[in-house]
């Protein structure tokens, strides 16, 4: 479809606080965007949008278990608004506490608003939050998010969480994500191999260095590190001469996605 | 107390006060009963102005707004010094030094909750630095998590958006043994892990990066440990409205009114009514979640103008926040106490008035636009209430439930009479001290890299979200190897490439009042500089002990005198500030402590300089002389050693050195850039090596400098001194911006290793992982 005519919705509630940059990063690249509450949400449905974003932040505190609340909402209020936005193959994105709201709502890994979460986002292996750099390795381009990456490419985002380990609820589910080609992003070394677990490159000790992974049609997705805050070349610590960062790669795909959606 | 003094008003959990019967001994029984904190001469005071008895609401109304907290009556009053007087330390010298240097870019200063800095494109920032140290020592987790949001909520009654938080900590030695602390008294250990934790978790859950720091451990804080709070905010100028009118509405939004923070509330107000309500004391509990929802919704109503102001509650509650509002503005107001929304269903009038519970905002709304500023925070899940109105009265007016428990006059609840304190010379005078001279310097620096104040703070910064917002241009580590930058940068405006710098400056164990203060406004200063900052912003907070002591008074006036001078010689004005006094505990005072915080701005942050060496084979320079300058420093305290000569800052040359460096940043001159403060030009050289990985090279013989001895020329710590790595291709150009200003070129980048060349042509050496180790911890 025309760019113009596309619509994007980040969702909010309370405690939702990565929203303005995501906006940002999202107009930028000429796609409208719209922060919308999940009031309004519940009010107005999703019908109008080609894009979800669950943003990071603090839903509701965090107070229960990071997403929990959220994702119990989104269960009992949107879930077949939801359904019908996938089955569309719309897309859906997830980032950080958009990521743990996902899992909670069991949106991911299979895609189907599973009734109990197949893995959990648990707490980091230092226990302890972490924001810092980290090497993502793309393990599968050419998806909806990876449009225009390819294998193996490594891209310097940052993380800030502090629930952030990926934990499949059995080997089986992870060797299926692994069989779909579903783990879209791994922590790797500055090499360009995978951490294979090595802190601090592996920030949180996510099984498998799971960073992000997607469902088996690649229109929904969810990662714990923050493209949004990379998105700019002045945002990368060592600096940059060219006007973007690495993040944009992932907001890229989408844009080229909804122009042919 | 007396009979005939106090009386229950009828059906009403309130008391009233005969004054008009007290005796001296009275006014102060009644004072401290009743937990107001006031002097003599204050009570006297109030006696003497009304000829009817005072409400118990009125009284804490009194203590609450003539405390030290609120109106600062210190800095505010008159000080006796050796031959003379000081009238006032806020109008003699800090704010003295904002108004002669007149800066058409200090947009609103010492006025508001914030001070006011123009920016780009119509913008201002606003900044604000509190303390919250007392709390942090009972429940070090909610004080310095009550700190961190009401410093932003600080930001938010100047209609600021936060955009960044710092926070400056000191705190006992962690390995203090348990034995040698007082019963009752915290250990180190815990503040310390509380403190971290409760900054980290209110900022991060806001949203709000926490960029700058620094953490200070010293047994001159077992007893009083210090947590500065800062927040940085911005704002569209056209819409910083402070514009309450008569007939507008007052409205009270956010948390919920409970027992929380509420002064003394241990005291006997249960024994004068004979409640058998055991009233609970406690620290302000944190919920940044509400907080989050207030910015949103206050950001909100900011944006469509729907406000005619606004301030935040913080010490002294509602009465400090309706008597404030209504008196800058030249009205009065009546509060109704019926309406606030309350934690718990039986608290008294008194309580209501001057609860310190955390997240609210107070707004003046014009009627017109009251529906639609309520249905924002209906929208933001908040609960907010009409409390009052405004009115010409010029009185500040309480209802509660019918009756009138207020009413008070505010011309003269806002000039309460001024103190007037005795102070004593106070003045470093220094001996000479004998230091050995060291065998091998290297294991010298390797103590020191690991020296609890000098350590890699990574472990601390990483729990901190320093990018969410997106706006972190220089981060507070810099890359992977976390090498600390000496100062921040953000870069708030989507359009604009300004960036607002963000720095401190603090030395606490320079001996000398004087000098420490302005070594720290001169270090505020350079740290800003060293990343490419400059129209430097001050901000001053003193964490001093009891006012009322000659002695802590003294040194006090030395600061405050510092302040004026090298405010006005680095042109750099003073916007805000705040005030920490009677820090005190069975371990005697706080060690005097004033944090400076600088607020630059960078014209295009694309040229911002970080700390990490860049290239092998380039040139390192340092700027600025090396004197014989080592009391109170790093490497002399790692010795147990006392004397020696007080860092002192030389501003002219100070100035001159800070101009050429910024003319050479600018023009693209600087690799990295790093201040040389505690430990020297070692701990400086170290730092930017290990930040980078590359090795390094320094001859001594090159450094300029007035000192004989390699380890002194290593460890000194003289003002005004930068290490300056320059690409080597712009030498020639970096050499013609610094003719006639003191500068050598004393190394290279390159190696594999960390390399000193001494005095004497004596090499000393050391790997980089060597120095790594050292400064991360084992």
């Amino acid at each position: 479809m025309d760019l113009e005519r596309a619509k994007a919705c980040i969702a909010r509630v309370g405690g939702t606080n990565c929203d303005l940059e995501l906006k940002v990063a999202l107009e930028d690249l000429g796609l409208r965007t719209e922060i919308l509450h999940m009031k309004e949400i519940v009010k107005k449905g999703l019908a109008e949008y080609q894009l979800l974003v669950f943003p990071g932040g603090f839903s509701y505190g965090d107070y229960v278990r990071a997403g929990a609340i959220w994702g119990k909402e989104v269960h009992s209020k949107i879930k077949s608004e939801l359904q019908t936005f996938i089955e569309e193959n719309k897309l859906v994105l997830g980032i950080c506490n958009g990521f743990q709201v996902m899992i909670e709502a069991g949106i991911l890994p299979d895609g189907e608003i599973a009734e109990v979460p197949k893995a959990a986002l648990a707490n980091n292996a230092s226990s302890k939050y972490e924001c810092r750099w980290v090497y993502v390795r793309v393990e599968r381009g050419g998806t909806p998010f990876t449009e225009g990456l390819t294998n193996g490419e490594i891209l310097r985002i940052p993380v800030g969480h502090g629930e952030g380990r990926f934990l499949p609820e059995s080997e089986e589910v992870l060797r299926e994500l692994i069989k779909d080609g579903c783990v879209l992003f791994r922590y790797a070394l500055p090499s360009g191999d995978a951490a294979d677990g090595e802190y601090p490159y592996n920030p949180n000790g996510s099984v498998y260095d799971i960073a992000g992974i997607c469902n088996k049609r690649g229109n929904i997705m969810g990662m714990m590190p923050h493209p949004e805050r990379a998105f700019f070349g002045w945002q990368l610590p060592e600096g940059s001469d060219s006007l973007y960062g690495d993040g944009k790669k992932i907001f890229q795909g989408i844009i080229k996605y909804l122009e042919d959606y | 107390m007396r009979e005939g003094l106090i009386r229950a008003l009828r059906g009403l959990p309130v008391v009233e006060f005969d004054l008009s019967k007290a005796e001296d001994g009275d006014l102060l029984e009644i004072s401290r009963t009743m937990g107001l904190a006031l002097s003599l001469g204050e009570m006297r005071a109030i006696k003497g102005h009304f000829s009817r008895p005072l409400t118990d609401v009125e009284l804490q109304t009194f203590g609450q707004t003539w405390s030290e907290h609120c109106i600062h009556k210190t800095f505010k009053g008159i000080i006796e010094v050796e031959g003379g007087r000081v009238n006032g330390l806020l109008k003699e010298y800090i704010m003295k030094a904002t108004r002669e240097l007149n800066k058409p870019w200090c947009y609103s200063v010492f006025e508001d909750n914030a001070g006011l800095i123009e920016f780009d494109r119509g913008y201002l920032v606003a900044a604000k630095v509190e303390t919250h140290n007392h709390p942090s020592a009972v429940e070090p987790f909610g004080g310095a998590a009550t700190g961190v949001g009401g410093v932003i909520r600080d930001i938010l009654g100047v209609w600021g958006e936060p955009i960044a938080n710092t926070d400056v900590l000191c705190f006992g030695p962690l390995d203090l043994p348990y034995e040698s602390l007082p019963p009752g008294m915290k250990h180190p250990k815990y503040i310390y892990k509380g403190v971290v934790a409760g900054i980290g978790s209110y900022g991060n859950n806001m949203g709000i990066p926490t960029v700058s720091g620094a953490i200070f451990f010293d047994s001159g804080y077992v007893g009083n440990p210090v947590v500065y709070c800062g927040c940085v905010g911005i704002l569209p100028k056209e819409l910083y409205i402070k514009n309450t009118k008569e007939g507008d509405y007052a409205v009270l939004a956010g948390g919920r009114t409970g027992r929380d923070g509420i002064h003394g509330v241990t005291f006997a107000s249960a024994d004068l009514l004979e409640d058998t309500d055991t009233l609970r004391p406690a620290v302000q509990i944190p919920n940044p979640l509400i907080e989050e929802r207030l910015r949103r919704a206050i950001i909100s109503i900011r944006d469509r103008r729907l406000a005619s102001g606004i301030t935040d509650l913080g010490g002294g509650g509602i009465s400090c926040a309706t008597g404030e509002m209504a008196h800058r503005s030249g009205l009065g107001i009546e509060v109704n106490l019926d309406v606030v929304h309350l934690k718990e269903p039986d608290l008294a009038p008194w309580e209501i008035w001057v609860s310190e519970s955390q997240e609210r905002m107070l707004l003046s709304v014009p009627g017109s636009n009251l529906s639609d500023v309520l249905e924002i925070f209906e929208n933001e899940d908040l609960e907010a209430c009409v409390l009052g109105r405004f009115d010409e009265s010029g009185k500040l007016r309480v209802r509660y439930r019918d009756f009138t428990v207020c009413d008070l006059d505010l011309e003269f609840l806002y000039h309460p009479p001024r103190v007037t304190r005795r102070s004593c010379k106070v003045e470093y005078l220094p001996v000479p001290c004998n230091v050995p001279e060291p065998k091998d310097i290297t294991e010298e620096l390797l103590r020191l890299l690991s020296d609890p104040n000098i350590r890699s703070r990574e472990e601390v910064v990483r729990t901190y979200d320093h990018e969410v917002r997106g706006c972190t241009a220089i981060k507070p580590l810099q890359g992977d190897l976390a090498g600390p930058n000496d100062a921040a940068v953000i870069k708030p405006l989507k359009d604009s490439w300004m960036g607002v710098v963000i720095s401190c400056g603090i030395n606490p164990f320079y001996p000398d009042p004087y000098w420490m203060a302005a070594a720290s406004i001169e270090e505020a200063i350079r740290n800003n500089a060293s990343v490419g900052g400059r129209r430097v912003a001050l901000l001053d907070n003193f964490v001093w002990g009891n006012p009322e002591r000659e002695d802590r008074m003294g040194s006090l006036v030395r600061a405050a005198e510092a302040c004026y001078e090298f405010s006005k010689a680095f042109d750099a004005p003073f916007i805000s500030g705040k005030d920490s006094l009677y820090n005190e505990s069975p371990l005697g005072p706080v060690r005097p402590t004033l944090l400076i915080t600088g607020i630059g701005i960078l014209p295009d942050i694309r040229k911002a300089v970080t700390v990490h060496l860049k290239k092998e084979g380039d040139p390192l320079y340092v700027l600025g002389i090396t004197k014989d300058e080592l009391a109170g420093s790093a490497y002399l305290r790692s010795k147990g050693i006392n004397g020696g000569e007080c860092p002192k800052v030389d501003a002219k040359t100070s100035k001159e050195i800070i101009r050429a460096l910024t003319k050479a940043i600018d023009s693209g001159l600087v690799a990295a850039c790093h201040d040389v403060s505690e430990g020297g030009i070692g701990v400086a050289a170290a730092e930017m090596a290990m930040a980078s990985g590359l090795g390094l090279s320094l001859d001594l013989r090159d450094v300029p400098s007035e000192v004989k001895r390699s380890d002194l020329v290593l460890f000194s710590e003289s003002t005004s001194r930068f290490l300056v790595e320059v690409k080597k291709d712009r030498l020639r150009e970096f050499e013609e911006v610094f003719q006639g200003v003191i500068h050598g070129r004393a190394g290279v980048v390159g190696g594999r290793t960390f390399k000193i060349v001494g005095l004497d042509g004596k090499t000393w050496e050391a790997s980089i992982s060597e120095l790594r180790r050292a400064w991360r911890g084992g």
